[in-house]
């Protein structure tokens, strides 16, 4: 809760020097090229784009308290629309990757405004059905998407300009992809950032707290509940348009509900009432899951078990459960 | 200022509000009052366009609001406080508020700026009109019982409204909870010059500060007038036979 309840407390304003923790991670993660090993780039390039998944899915689930089920329809939309701009229009990436992001918010727009008239676990059925036809559209439709086959080779952007950097000119194509992504990932998690922290992220938590007495305020709720679906399907979109190119061909398994069932774990294990909660779920998932695949098959079971283990005894997820151990731990010393 | 005429509205076959009709006069405290399942919140729901009349109109400031969807009756100056309490639970006192004045003032298309800095000054000023200006940090949720009502009319208030519809201001009240409240909200009236219209159990505090009384009883409106005529009419006399309204 530090997070919440820095930005909650109203009237002093903050005070004194403070950690600019975000601007440390950003450099320590830049440097992960030069640092780590190739398998580590590999890593960061899927922690980096997962992020910006979760984190534009806790847009929905964390601020407006709307449970998609079918968030991955707009991460598969974005990574085909972009694959399918720059491999088969030949556009180049600086276009398709803002146009990747703009027809997934088209899309959430066209099927939020039919989600936003429903509302709990009605709502959360119909983005499941609208994900499960655009897969069923993705899986089918040969000429466009290359149905079953999926859309191998999706190019890299052209990145000759990077290798003209001081310190780039000896790097691998893939990490220079990284630090694009990197940078993309990060320009776009900002701009969450300042959006949940606007009266309009506002707006969204007074509806998360209560729809009908935001109501009462003059919230027109259906209205915001379409916008934050539609900008939440956008930037979903980016992170689908940067993974497409990353895993180096987009297919339809990038749509099927259990890529939206894999976003919501990450969020809710990282902590969905916490603005970076669901970049440490990320994180944490994806780590998680290079090392128990390392010694056991099984890794659903035993990523089964870490949920029910975390759920019922830090519901805040990690972030949650720090903060509290956190506040103990300042209690303790003021007593 | 508020008119409304013949409302009615039946739940699948059961009439809740049967062709109701009152009015309230500009800076008037009005009361409607009446048993359990006599009709009061579905009028009350009514009235804030929370549910649609089957036939009837409701008039705000001779303004045509029936059927119009809550946020905007509340853009039009009809602002209400609800029987359970209805608050932002995780957010301050001091974010509740403040909220309600960002949708108020249209603030809410704004992406960019950072929300804490808006109208501080503002929500200050009702913090200490409805007396919670000591609790603005805490959470809302946290708050005892008395003060999220407190607040809950602060909410109501900071949309500025002409006309304030309370529903139940008191439940749940100790004695001196509900006499302070009382006093707080015939102050708050009168500094506003606000327009009142609220149920109630307590007699003693309809009898007390109402200037109107409109009593229903199984969804019909069966005297409406003073407090006078209401107390001595004969119909609300055998409808209400023992609960203390001879007092």
């Amino acid at each position: 809760m530090s997070e919440q309840a820095e930005s909650a407390v109203g009237m002093p304003s903050r005070a004194g020097w403070q950690v600019p923790w975000t601007l440390i991670v950003f450099l320590v993660a830049l440097s992960l090229p030069w640092i780590g090993s190739r398998y580590d780039t590999f890593l960061g390039t899927q922690i980096a784009i997962y992020s910006l998944f979760a984190l534009s899915l806790n847009l929905l689930l964390g601020t407006t308290g709307l449970v998609s089920f079918g968030h991955a329809a707009y991460f598969g939309i974005g990574s085909y629309a972009c694959g399918i701009l720059m491999k088969i229009v030949a556009v180049p990436f600086w276009l398709a990757f803002p146009a990747a992001g703009l027809i997934a918010a088209l899309f959430a727009a066209g099927f939020g405004f039919f989600c936003v008239r429903l509302t709990k676990i009605y709502f959360a059925m119909l983005t499941l059905a609208f994900s499960q036809i655009v897969w069923a559209i993705c899986f089918k439709w040969n000429d466009l998407t290359g149905g079953d086959q999926g859309l191998p080779d999706v190019p890299f952007p052209d990145l000759g300009w990077m290798a003209a950097l001081p310190g780039f000119d000896r790097m691998r194509i893939a990490e220079q992809f990284y630090v694009l992504a990197l940078v993309l990932v990060a320009l776009s998690v900002a701009a969450l950032r300042r959006l949940t922290g606007s009266p309009f992220g506002r707006v969204l938590t007074t509806i998360r707290e209560n729809p009908e007495r935001a109501a009462f305020i003059g919230v027109n709720v259906r209205l915001y509940e379409l916008a934050a679906f539609t900008i939440a399907g956008g930037f979903a979109g980016l992170s689908g348009a940067l993974f497409g190119i990353f895993n180096r061909g987009v297919f339809a398994d990038f749509v099927f509900w259990s890529k939206s069932a894999d976003v919501m774990i990450m969020t809710i294990l990282g902590g969905m009432h916490h603005f970076w909660g669901p970049a440490v779920g990320a994180l944490v998932l994806t780590l998680l899951n290079q090392q128990i695949t390392a010694y056991t098959e099984f890794w659903p079971f035993v990523l089964g078990t870490i949920l029910i283990v975390l759920l019922f005894v830090f519901p805040g997820g990690i972030l949650g459960a720090l903060d509290v151990a956190l506040s103990r731990m300042s209690k303790r010393r003021d007593a | 200022m508020l008119e409304i005429s013949g409302l009615t509205k039946s739940f699948s076959g059961f009439v809740a509000v049967a062709d109701v009709s009152f009015t309230v006069d500009t800076r008037q405290i009005a009361a409607v009052i009446g048993p359990n399942g006599a009709g009061k919140s579905t009028l009350f729901n009514l009235i804030t366009g929370h549910l649609r009349p089957d036939s009837g109109r409701v008039l705000l400031d001779a303004r045509d609001i029936t059927g119009v969807a809550p946020h905007e009756t509340c853009r039009m100056g009809l602002g209400r406080s609800f029987q359970r309490t209805n608050i932002f639970p995780l957010l301050t006192v001091f974010e509740n508020l403040q909220s309600a004045f960002l949708v108020h003032y249209g603030r809410g298309r704004n992406f960019w700026s950072r929300s804490e800095s808006f109208y501080r000054d503002e929500v200050e000023a009702l913090l200490v009109s409805i007396g919670l200006r000591e609790q603005a940090l805490l959470l809302g949720g946290t708050l005892s019982y008395g003060n999220q009502k407190q607040l809950e009319l602060g909410l109501a208030l900071a949309i500025d409204p002409q006309v304030l519809l309370l529903d139940e201001p008191t439940a749940g009240m100790s004695a001196s909870e509900t006499h302070e409240t009382i006093r707080l909200l015939q102050r708050i009236a009168d500094e506003r010059g606000l327009t009142l219209l609220f149920t109630e159990h307590d007699m003693a505090v309809v009898f007390g500060i109402a200037q109107k009384i409109a009593v229903l009883h199984q969804g019909h409106l069966i005297a409406d007038g003073t407090p006078e005529e209401v107390r001595n009419d004969p119909e609300v006399r055998r409808v209400y036979l023992g609960h203390g309204l001879s007092q």
